[in-house]
C-alpha cells in the first residue's frame, strides 16, 4: 500500500492504495466520482479522459499513486451547484450526445483542445477529439458543439483561459 | 438558422428556442445528467457488500475440457467463491436456452467451443482480487481441431463441434428457404442478361462504448432477486431468468439503467449475467460483473458472417426481372441470433429490396463455427443489413455489366407509389414508399450530375474517385403477435400513462433506450395527444416492477410498436378527458371540440378546460359523469398489425489515393424517409451515428480469426471504428411517407444508416476501381485490401 493525496475537483482526498491501482479505478470505485467511464482495456477509446495537473490524461493509463501530488478534475468538478460549463451547454444544444457514455472524456478533452487553441477549425477539432472514440453520434454534432462552445454566445471570451484552474471555473458557469 | 459546415455547405442547426408541445426539434430531456457526469450506468453502481466476479475464459476454440483445479484460488484471502462448468452442472446449470431455441454453455463442463468462452468464474472482494485468482485456476485441455472456415464446416468427417446435443453428428444448423424457386429459375433462363457475384458480409461487432455487464443482487430474507443489467430487453430477460433459475417472475426485478450503446449487442443473455446471479444467490451478496473490452469482442455477439452468392436477371434495357441468392450463414458455437422464433434468417427475405420483381427465391444454410455465438446485432434490423447489401451490390454489378447509370437502372424498377401496400415475391407487405422523389432529392443534394462530370474529369487525370448509390427499404417494428416472438413471448409492447392532479404526467414505457432519446421522444408523442407540455412528462423505463411487459429495444421497433402504444394511450386518456370535460361544462360530448391541451364547447371559445384542468377534477371533489372512474390513467398493450418500412437514399463520393490505397469519403448524402418525424434533431443524430457504423464496417472493422480459431481483433488496437478523422461532415435530407397503419405514421429509423450506407460506399469504392476492371471487392476496403484490388487481385476476407 501506498499513501497518496490527490485533489480531485476541489476536494482532497488521503489515501492508501496499491501501486497497481489504475486513476480510474481510483476516481470511480474509491471516490465513488463515476462520471469518468471506462470504455476499454487497450487506451484506444479516451472515455476516461481527465485532466491532471492542467494536461489531459487517459485516467485508465495512470496509476493512481502517479496522481500524488497531482490535481485532477473530472467532469463532474466542472460545473458547480448543478451549472453548466459552456462545453457542457453546447454539447446539449448541438445534440453532440446520445447515450452519453463517451461524453465526459468528449468533454474533457474539447476542454482542453479549446484552452490550448480557443478558435480552432472544423479540422482542428477533428484532430485534437481523434483519441475519443463515440459509437452514436458520427462526430459531427460533437464537432459543432465544439466549434459552438468556442465561438458561441456562451463560449469563453476570446483569449480567456476559462476552466484552466479550479479557480478559474467559476467564470466557466453560466446560467442554469 | 442555418451554419455553414466546414466544406461550404449549409446544414440545418438546432434551433435552441423551440420548445415545441408535441412533434417537433426538442433538446434532449436526458442530456443534463449526462454532460454532468451524473448518469447511472451498470458499473457506477456500489451496494454495500458488493463482491465482484471474474471470469476465466478459454484459450482455445475447441477442446476438451479435462480437468479444473480452483484450489489455489479459492486459497487467495480475497475470494470468495470459485464456480466450475461441473459445479453448474450439478446444479442444472451449466447450460442455458438462447433466444434460438438452442442452448448455450454457461459455463464449459464438457468442453470448450469457441476461444473465450466461459470455463469458470471467481467472486472477490475487489476486482483486482478477482482477475488475481483467475491467474490461480488450473485448466487442463485436450485440444480438438476447430471448425473456423465456414466453407468446410459441412464436409465429411470434419470435427463435430455440438456432440452436446443429442444424435447431432454435423455442425449444420438450418436451412431456410424463402421464394419461389422454379418461378425464380424460370425467369432466369429466360433472361437477356444474368449477373452472378459472389458476395461476403464480413463478421464484425457492435462494440458499444459500454460492454456488457451486470450487478446481481439476491435477497434470501424476502426471496427476491434484483438484476441490474445491460439489457435492451428487460422484460424478456426477466422471463428467461425466471425459466432458467426456477424463481416466480415476481420475484426477479431486472433494471436496465442508463445504457452506454447497445446496437444490438445487448439483447441476448449471457453467461456471465447467469454467473453473476448464480454469484449472489451462493454468496448471498451483490456480485458484480463488468467485462473489458476484449471479453466484449471476443464472446459477446457478432453481427452479419454472411457468404452470400448473388444472382440477378434482367433484360438488356434494364428491368430487373428476378433475383436469385444462396448463403452460408455462419452462426458460431451455439445458435444465438436474436430474432422471433420462425425467422431463424431473420428479415433477410426483404432482399428484394425497393424493386419490383417478377420472382426471387433464396436458399440458405446456416452452420456451426469454433466462434462466439451471435449474428444479429450491430443495428441489422434482422439481417436486413445483409439483405439490403447483397441487393444494392448486385443492382451495381448488373449497372455495370449494362453500362448503366446505376441511378437510371434504380429508378426504373423501383415500386411505384400506386403499388403500395406493395406484396414481394418473398412475402412482405410494404406499407407504403415514394422512393423516386427521396432519390431525387438524394441526387439534388449531392449534385449527383456534377459528380459524374467531376468524376470524368479526374479520371482523364488519373485520379482515382468513386461515387456510389444505395436505395433501401428497411422492415422494422417486430412485430404482428400472429407471426413475431420471441421464446413465445408475443412482440407486442405495453404502455401505461397517468396523469397526476395538477396535470404532470408519467408514461411507462416497455422498451429500453440505449441513447435513442426516448425519454424525450416518448414524452412528445405523448404532449403532441394530449397537450401536456413534453417537460411535464417523466418517461419510465428499464425497470420490470415499473413498467408494463414488452420485448423491448432493438430492429428499429421502438417508435413502430412502443411509439404507436404510447399515441394510443393518450388517446385513451384523451377519451376519459373528453367525459370528464363534458361534465365540467355541463355539454354532451358530441359537443366539445379538442385543441392540443384543451376541449372547448363548439360555438362557445369561453366555454373551455385544459387538460390539466380535467385532471384535477378527475382526482378531485365533485361528481364525475356517470360511469366515470376518478383518476386519469390508461394502459394498453399494442400488437402492430404491420411491420413500418422506412427508406432511404445514399449516395456516396470516394477518393482513393494512388499511392497508398487509402479511401477517403469525402461527401455522404443521406435522404431518409421514415413518414412521421417526431424529433428532427433525434433522427439527424441516429443518422449521423448509423452512417459512422457504415464507415466502420466498409473501410475498417471485421472479428478475423486464424486457422487455429484465435480470435484476431480482441481489441480496439486491432478492431478499428471509425474516429472523428475517418468521417466526413454528413449531408442529411428527407421526405415523409407516412405509414398507413401506425398511429402516427411513423416509421422505425434508428438502423436505416446503418443499413444503407455500407453499400453505397462499397459500390463508390468499386465504381472509383472500375477501370482496373474490379467489379466487386469484399469489406472492409482497407488499404492493403484496396491495392491488391488495384492490382487485379481483390481478396477474399481473411
Amino acid at each position: 500500500m501506498t499513501h497518496i493525496k490527490v485533489t480531485v475537483d476541489g476536494t482532497v482526498y488521503e489515501d492508501d492504495v496499491e501501486p497497481r491501482l489504475l486513476l480510474a479505478h481510483y476516481l470511480r470505485d474509491r471516490l465513488g466520482l463515476t462520471g469518468t467511464p471506462i470504455g476499454c482495456d487497450t487506451s484506444s477509446c479516451g472515455a476516461c479522459t481527465v485532466d491532471l495537473d492542467g494536461a489531459t490524461a487517459k485516467s485508465c493509463s495512470v496509476l493512481a499513486v502517479q496522481a500524488d501530488g497531482c490535481a485532477v478534475t473530472t467532469v463532474q468538478g466542472l460545473a458547480k451547484d448543478g451549472g453548466w460549463t459552456p462545453l457542457q451547454r453546447a454539447f446539449h444544444e448541438q445534440h453532440a450526445l446520445q447515450c452519453g457514455y463517451c461524453t465526459p472524456g468528449m468533454i474533457m478533452a474539447a476542454r482542453d483542445l479549446l484552452r490550448e487553441n480557443p478558435r480552432p477549425t472544423a479540422e482542428e477539432v477533428r484532430d485534437a477529439l481523434e483519441g475519443n472514440l463515440c459509437r452514436c453520434t458520427g462526430y459531427q454534432n460533437i464537432v459543432r458543439a465544439v466549434l459552438a462552445a468556442a465561438g458561441g454566445q456562451d463560449g469563453p471570451e476570446p483569449g480567456s483561459r476559462a476552466g484552466d484552474a479550479p479557480g478559474a471555473q467559476a467564470t466557466e458557469e453560466v446560467r442554469a | 438558422m442555418t451554419t455553414v459546415a466546414a466544406n461550404g455547405r449549409r446544414t440545418a442547426f438546432v434551433d435552441n428556442d423551440q420548445k415545441p408541445n408535441g412533434h417537433g426539434r426538442m433538446l434532449r430531456k436526458e442530456d443534463p445528467r449526462f454532460v454532468r457526469g451524473r448518469g447511472r450506468y451498470v458499473d457506477d453502481l456500489q451496494l454495500p457488500g458488493m463482491l465482484h466476479l471474474a471470469i476465466l475464459r478459454s484459450p482455445f476454440a475447441h477442446a476438451r475440457v479435462l480437468s479444473v483445479d480452483t484450489t489455489l484460488a479459492e486459497a487467495h484471502p480475497k475470494v470468495r467463491l470459485v464456480v466450475t462448468g461441473a459445479m453448474l452442472a450439478e446444479k442444472g446449470l451449466a447450460w442455458m436456452p438462447t433466444l434460438s431455441n438452442d442452448v448455450q454453455a454457461v459455463l464449459a463442463a464438457d468442453k470448450v467451443r469457441f476461444q473465450g468462452q466461459e470455463v469458470a468464474f471467481v467472486v472477490a472482494e475487489d476486482r483486482y482480487a478477482a482477475r488475481d485468482a483467475l491467474e490461480l485456476i488450473d485448466v487442463e485441455y485436450e485440444p480438438l481441431d476447430p471448425v473456423i472456415d465456414v466453407r468446410t464446416a459441412l464436409a465429411p468427417g470434419a470435427p463435430v463441434i455440438r456432440d452436446d446435443l443429442e444424435g447431432k453428428a454435423d455442425n449444420h444448423v438450418f436451412d431456410w428457404e424463402t421464394g419461389d424457386a422454379a418461378a425464380t429459375d424460370e425467369v432466369f433462363r429466360r433472361a437477356d442478361v444474368v449477373v452472378s457475384q459472389d458476395i461476403v458480409y464480413p463478421r464484425v461487432h457492435p462494440a458499444p462504448m459500454e460492454t456488457c455487464g451486470a450487478v446481481a443482487d439476491y435477497d434470501a430474507v424476502d426471496g427476491k432477486l434484483t438484476l441490474w443489467s445491460t439489457t435492451q430487453a428487460p422484460h424478456a430477460h426477466r422471463t428467461l431468468y425466471a425459466i432458467v433459475a426456477g424463481l416466480p417472475e415476481h420475484k426477479i426485478r431486472v433494471v436496465s439503467p442508463d445504457i452506454g450503446g447497445g446496437f444490438g449487442n445487448k439483447v441476448p443473455i449471457y453467461p456471465g449475467y447467469v454467473c453473476a446471479i448464480v454469484g449472489s444467490l451462493l454468496t448471498g451478496k451483490p456480485v458484480k460483473w463488468m467485462e473489458d473490452r476484449a471479453e466484449n469482442l471476443i464472446s459477446t455477439g457478432f453481427a452479419r458472417d454472411y457468404i452470400m452468392r448473388g444472382e440477378i436477371a434482367a433484360t438488356r434495357e434494364g428491368k430487373i426481372l428476378a433475383v436469385r441468392t444462396n448463403v452460408l450463414a455462419d452462426h458460431g458455437a451455439f445458435n444465438g441470433v436474436a430474432a422471433p422464433v420462425k425467422y431463424p434468417a431473420g428479415f433477410f427475405g426483404v432482399f428484394t429490396g425497393s424493386y419490383d420483381l417478377e420472382a426471387a427465391y433464396c436458399k440458405m444454410t446456416a452452420v456451426y463455427t469454433n466462434k462466439a455465438p451471435g449474428g444479429v446485432a450491430y443495428a441489422c434490423s434482422f439481417r436486413i443489413t445483409e439483405a439490403v447489401y447483397l441487393v444494392e451490390r448486385i443492382v451495381d454489378c448488373l449497372a455495370a455489366e449494362l453500362r448503366m447509370d446505376p441511378v437510371e437502372l434504380r429508378m426504373r424498377n423501383f415500386i411505384r407509389p400506386e403499388q403500395f401496400p406493395y406484396r414481394t415475391k418473398t412475402g412482405w407487405v410494404y406499407d407504403s414508399g415514394n422512393y423516386a422523389p427521396t432519390m431525387e432529392r438524394a441526387k439534388q443534394i449531392a449534385g449527383y450530375d456534377e459528380l459524374r462530370a467531376e468524376q470524368a474529369e479526374k479520371r482523364a487525370r488519373g485520379e482515382i474517385m468513386g461515387i456510389g448509390v444505395s436505395f433501401f427499404t428497411e422492415a422494422v417494428g417486430a412485430g404482428p403477435r400472429k407471426d413475431m416472438d420471441i421464446l413465445g413471448l408475443g412482440m407486442a409492447d405495453g404502455c401505461e400513462l397517468r396523469v397526476h392532479p395538477t396535470g404532470k404526467a408519467v408514461v411507462r414505457l416497455s422498451v429500453q433506450t440505449q441513447g435513442q432519446g426516448h425519454e424525450t421522444t416518448f414524452a412528445q408523442i405523448v404532449a403532441e395527444e394530449l397537450g401536456i407540455p413534453p417537460q411535464d412528462i417523466e418517461v419510465v423505463h428499464g425497470d420490470t416492477d415499473q413498467t408494463p411487459f414488452g420485448l423491448g429495444t432493438y430492429g428499429s421497433r421502438s417508435t413502430p410498436v412502443s411509439g404507436a402504444a404510447a399515441a394510443l394511450v393518450a388517446r385513451k386518456v384523451r377519451d376519459k378527458a373528453r367525459l370528464i370535460a363534458s361534465g365540467m361544462l355541463e355539454v354532451s360530448v358530441a359537443d366539445l371540440e379538442w385543441e392540443k391541451g384543451s376541449f372547448t364547447v363548439a360555438g362557445d371559445p369561453n366555454a373551455s378546460v385544459t387538460i390539466q384542468d380535467i385532471a384535477m377534477r378527475a382526482h378531485g371533489a365533485g361528481d364525475l359523469p356517470e360511469g366515470v372512474e376518478g383518476g386519469l390513467e390508461a394502459q394498453i398493450c399494442y400488437n402492430p398489425e404491420n411491420l413500418t418500412y422506412p427508406h432511404g437514399a445514399y449516395i456516396c463520393v470516394v477518393d482513393i489515393d494512388p499511392g497508398t490505397a487509402k479511401v477517403t469519403v469525402r461527401r455522404f448524402v443521406a435522404v431518409d424517409d421514415c413518414g412521421t418525424r417526431i424529433n428532427p434533431m433525434i433522427i439527424e443524430g441516429q443518422v449521423h451515428g448509423g452512417l459512422t457504423d457504415g464507415v466502420g464496417m466498409a473501410l475498417m472493422e471485421m472479428i478475423a480469426f486464424d486457422e487455429d480459431g484465435n480470435c484476431l481483433s480482441g481489441s480496439l488496437m486491432d478492431y478499428l471504428i471509425p474516429t472523428a478523422l475517418e468521417v466526413p461532415d454528413w449531408e442529411t435530407g428527407f421526405t415523409v411517407t407516412p405509414s398507413p397503419h401506425h398511429p402516427i405514421g411513423a416509421k422505425g429509423v434508428g438502423e436505416s444508416a446503418t443499413v444503407g450506407s455500407p453499400p453505397a460506399i462499397v459500390n463508390a469504392v468499386v465504381d472509383a476501381l472500375s477501370p482496373f476492371g474490379i467489379r466487386h471487392a469484399d469489406m472492409p476496403l482497407t488499404p492493403s485490401r484496396v491495392w491488391e484490388a488495384m492490382r487485379g487481385r481483390p481478396l477474399p476476407p481473411i
